[in-house]
């Protein structure tokens, strides 16, 4: 992040680099250095421990070139735990600015900075952290919640992931190659045109959000496809777990909301590399036209992050509380019809435009609207606990607090519903709170709770239950410090992104707000100290195949499951198939038969790097690069196609010989 | 005990896979995933045609669709683009049939239609760009150029993907892998003419009268 905005002409762009100069660099920025040199220094220690213990092989063999669900999955997980350390640096970042810079005082962060801090973490929580850790757990479980192999398409897969990667990494150049954007999470046109913002920030922005989009949709098409497809006999749509229901809606949303935002970008992007008038102010240019488009990708977008924590929590609950789910179809049909009404909500997000009452009127009538199928759902987990043998383990904890904290989040966002109150409370700190009540309250505690879950699935052991249990205080106490004093500061009026603030009797909440991140900040160290912990005790930690006493066929595999998943075909009868097996006292046969699999291939990764060297020469305008790179993408692709042996058989000796080792662990 | 035999790689079984099956009851997920993906594309599509709706009057004082549009010339890019769609279809029966040649020589048959199609519109594009009346000139023609162009843009990834296939036939022959790849082909090509006739009776045709 350069501290000065540069303006260069295009005479002094080089045929070689561009537009990439010296200045770009900022080793003059303390901070910066900082980081830079710890990230340096960290990549050597890790690339020598790598390198001793000879990894490199089964890291290339195993993980990135890996068709297999389960380890995409993780690996998406991985990706957003780190992505997650960057986004919360940027929080505290901007939690610490806010409670100094009161009454003329300046803080720490100049606006220019400040501004590339709130719009990197909106952008990295939201599509590097949130999107992957739902895209991670829909990988991991689904397939095996069906009794499928692996996914419809496992190649694409491996590439949808890659390119996320390529997007997040994008993002993380940005910080000492050049500067980020500085224009807010959604880059709202004209600030973000090329008139008043002509750094390369804004490309960076819009070049990782579209090369991880088109993973996004790939991986969207993919695992539509796999439910469709690839469902166990005599699975029907209504045996499905709630958690595969709440995927295929999280889908179809996906698919049919993701190309929005692909083409609005590519307006944004045309307008800034060719002179095109889609958003600019002259020339017949349209700005709200932005807005609209942008908001109907983004709304479907929150309920993209939180059908499948939906979903999650439905298992766990069940689970937990010893009783098939209460209100199954109920739960299915609420979730269909919040997949529905999440496309006619979008105006919601700027009443203020001033399209007039009646419109007005209309998208707040459908906003409360979506409060009745999400009530339906609280009271079906609700009433699943009810009268059941409820275990307080820490997923459960979880749950609990998600229940309470997001009955919160809905309440507030009912309110903003109203547009005379949204009039008052529009881009107010009482808009931060309400969808980081929902977001945090929701997405972050859910994907606590599935990691919690599914960990032993994972890996064969569970996590240490006591530093789960302290990293759920911290996170729900610190959610509460953090958040309340913004509610109460965005019903007396203050502006979201705000650098610094004259009114000193304000400062005491983003004090209050500041301990409340530190607080999570907590939380986030025991999440992780408990990852440590419970590697290291894997021994005393592990468990069999079905820790939980669980219900649905994710869990009927091994654990770690064997990379086939199920050793045999199995044939469902209803639902909560799993419990129905345990009941019937089902065994495996020992008639075991050769299985088909698909064969792991490096062409993800390539292109997916390809498209990152893409993404960053037509940031700085270096085109031979960019023709280069994408030219190579192509190619890329079209030789994988040449090689039609994509699948192996896996030998029915191998399968026997793979579950005597279940058997015996 | 029955295996669960799934097509993995999306498509049905190669010439060089075992040949024992005891079960197929999964079809190939491909042509259901294809469908999705064109539904999304579609979506894109949709995004850019509202973008159109929006700003097709906006001409910021540049010209409008009457001074710029020329009917004959769009009609016959439309004709070119529809005849296409039926050499595939031709191709498509002869393949049937297992007839390498003649689906060879009519998908040749269909990227000629097909290039003719895009080297019109490029020469449509270079025209009105030279009279002054590029992209840049208003948001009318922003719109104008980027709908146009993603569909073009479509068409020629569209000839790439036609060569390739054509190669892979020759060299593999009317495998089970190559039918499940032409028609999937065959699907984004008529899809692309269904865009079309949007392009046509929205950007053109309604605009002249």
């Amino acid at each position: 992040m350069a501290t000065e905005a540069h303006v260069q002409a295009p005479e002094t762009w080089s045929p070689i680099f561009g537009r990439l100069t010296l200045d770009w660099i900022p080793y003059h920025e303390p901070i910066l250095v900082g980081t830079f040199s710890a990230i340096v220094l960290g990549g050597i220690a890790a690339v020598l421990l790598m390198t001793y213990f000879k990894l490199w092989g089964p890291l290339w063999r195993d993980w990135i070139t890996s068709v297999d669900h389960k380890k995409i999955g993780i690996m998406y997980m991985v990706l957003g735990f780190i992505m997650f350390i960057r986004g919360f640096a940027d929080a505290l970042m901007m939690r610490a600015q806010q409670a100094m810079a009161a009454g003329g005082a300046e803080g720490y962060l100049p606006p220019h900075h400040y501004d590339q801090v709130f719009t990197a973490h909106g952008v990295i929580m939201i599509f590097f952290v949130a999107m992957a850790f739902i895209t991670g757990i829909m990988n991991f479980v689904m397939p095996t919640q069906i009794g499928a192999r692996d996914v419809a398409f496992p190649f694409l897969n491996n590439f949808s992931f890659w390119m996320t990667v390529a997007g997040a990494l994008l993002v993380n150049i940005s910080l000492f190659i050049g500067e980020f954007a500085r224009v807010g999470w959604l880059a709202f046109p004209p600030l973000s045109g090329s008139a008043f913002s002509s750094g390369p920030g804004v490309d960076y922005y819009l070049w990782a959000l579209q090369i991880a989009g088109v993973g996004t949709t790939l991986s969207g098409v993919n695992l539509l496809a796999t439910i469709f497809k690839m469902r166990a006999k005599g699975m029907k749509l209504f045996d499905m777990p709630v958690f595969t229901w709440t995927t295929l809606c999280t889908n179809v949303l996906i698919v049919a909301a993701f190309p929005v935002l692909t083409a609005t970008l590519t307006m944004l992007t045309l307008d800034r590399y060719l002179d095109f008038h889609f958003f600019t102010n002259d020339l017949g240019g349209n700005a709200m036209m932005y807005v609209n488009l942008i908001w109907i990708w983004g709304h479907p977008e929150v309920y993209i992050l939180i059908l499948p924590i939906f979903g999650v929590f439905s298992e766990i609950v069940s689970t937990f509380s010893g009783k098939p789910l209460f209100g199954y179809k109920t739960m299915v049909w609420a979730t269909a019809c919040i997949m529905v009404l999440s496309f006619v909500v979008w105006l919601h997000h700027f009443f203020t435009m001033g399209s007039g009452a009646n419109v007005n009127t209309f998208f707040g009538i459908t906003t409360m609207i979506i409060a009745v199928p999400t009530g339906v759902k609280v009271f079906n987990w609700l009433f699943t606990m009810y009268k059941g043998r409820v275990r307080f383990e820490v997923p459960m904890l979880w749950t609990t607090g998600f229940i309470v904290t997001f009955a919160i989040g809905g309440m507030t966002g009912v309110l903003l519903a109203v547009p005379p109150v949204d009039f008052q409370l529009h881009n107010t700190l009482f808009l931060i709170a309400h969808f980081h009540n929902v977001i945090i309250g929701g997405v972050v505690f859910g994907v606590y709770a599935a990691v919690t879950f599914w960990w032993p699935k994972a890996f064969g052991f569970k996590l240490d239950d006591k530093w789960g249990r302290r990293t759920f205080w911290f996170w729900c106490v610190g959610f509460y410090f953090a958040f309340m004093p913004l509610y109460a500061l965005g019903l007396m009026g203050v502006t979201r992104r705000l650098q610094s603030y004259m009114d000193q009797a304000w400062q005491i909440y983003f004090i209050i707000a500041a301990f409340g991140a530190v607080l999570i900040a907590c939380g986030i160290a025991c999440g992780f100290i408990n990852f440590a912990v419970s590697i290291l005790r894997r021994k005393e930690l592990a468990v069999g195949n079905d820790p939980w006493n669980a219900r649905t066929l994710d869990w009927a595999t091994q654990s770690p499951p064997a990379n086939y998943n199920f050793p045999q075909d199995i044939v469902v009868t209803g639902r909560d198939a799993f419990w129905k097996m345990k009941q019937d006292g089902f065994k495996w046969s020992t008639n075991y038969t050769d299985i088909h699999m698909p064969n792991n291939t490096a062409t993800g990764v390539i292109v997916a790097a390809m498209a990152l060297v893409f993404g960053f020469a037509m940031i700085w305008y270096i085109w031979w690069l960019a023709a280069i790179s994408f030219i190579g993408m192509i190619a890329t692709v079209i030789a994988h196609t040449f090689n039609y042996n994509q699948d192996h058989w896996i030998p029915a000796s191998k399968v026997a010989e793979t579950e005597a080792k279940g058997e015996v662990a | 005990m029955t295996m669960l035999d799934t097509p993995l790689t999306g498509r049905v079984e190669g010439p060089k896979g075992p040949d024992h099956h005891p079960d197929h009851h999964h079809a190939s997920p491909t042509p259901i995933g294809f469908w999705i993906y064109l539904m999304s594309d579609c979506i894109i599509f949709a995004s850019l045609f509202a973008a159109y709706a929006v700003l097709g009057n906006n001409f910021a004082g540049g010209p409008g669709p009457k001074d710029l549009f020329e009917p004959g010339f769009v009609l016959m890019e439309t004709a070119l683009l529809l005849i296409s769609s039926v050499t595939f279809g031709v191709a498509m029966l002869k393949a049937e049939k297992h007839d390498m040649d003649a689906t060879t020589m009519w998908l040749v048959i269909t990227g000629l239609f097909g290039a003719g199609f895009i080297g019109m519109e490029l020469y449509e594009f270079n025209h009105l760009i030279h009279i002054g009346a590029g992209p840049d000139r208003s948001g009318f023609l922003s719109a104008f150029f980027l709908l146009v162009g993603t569909h073009g843009l479509h068409v020629t990834f569209g000839l790439v993907w036609l060569c390739v296939m054509i190669a892979q036939i020759r060299m593999k022959g009317m495998i089970p892998a190559n039918m499940q790849r032409l028609s999937t082909l065959s699907m984004f090509w008529h899809f692309l003419d269904l865009v079309w006739i949007g392009v046509f009776s929205f950007v053109y045709l309604v605009r002249l009268i």
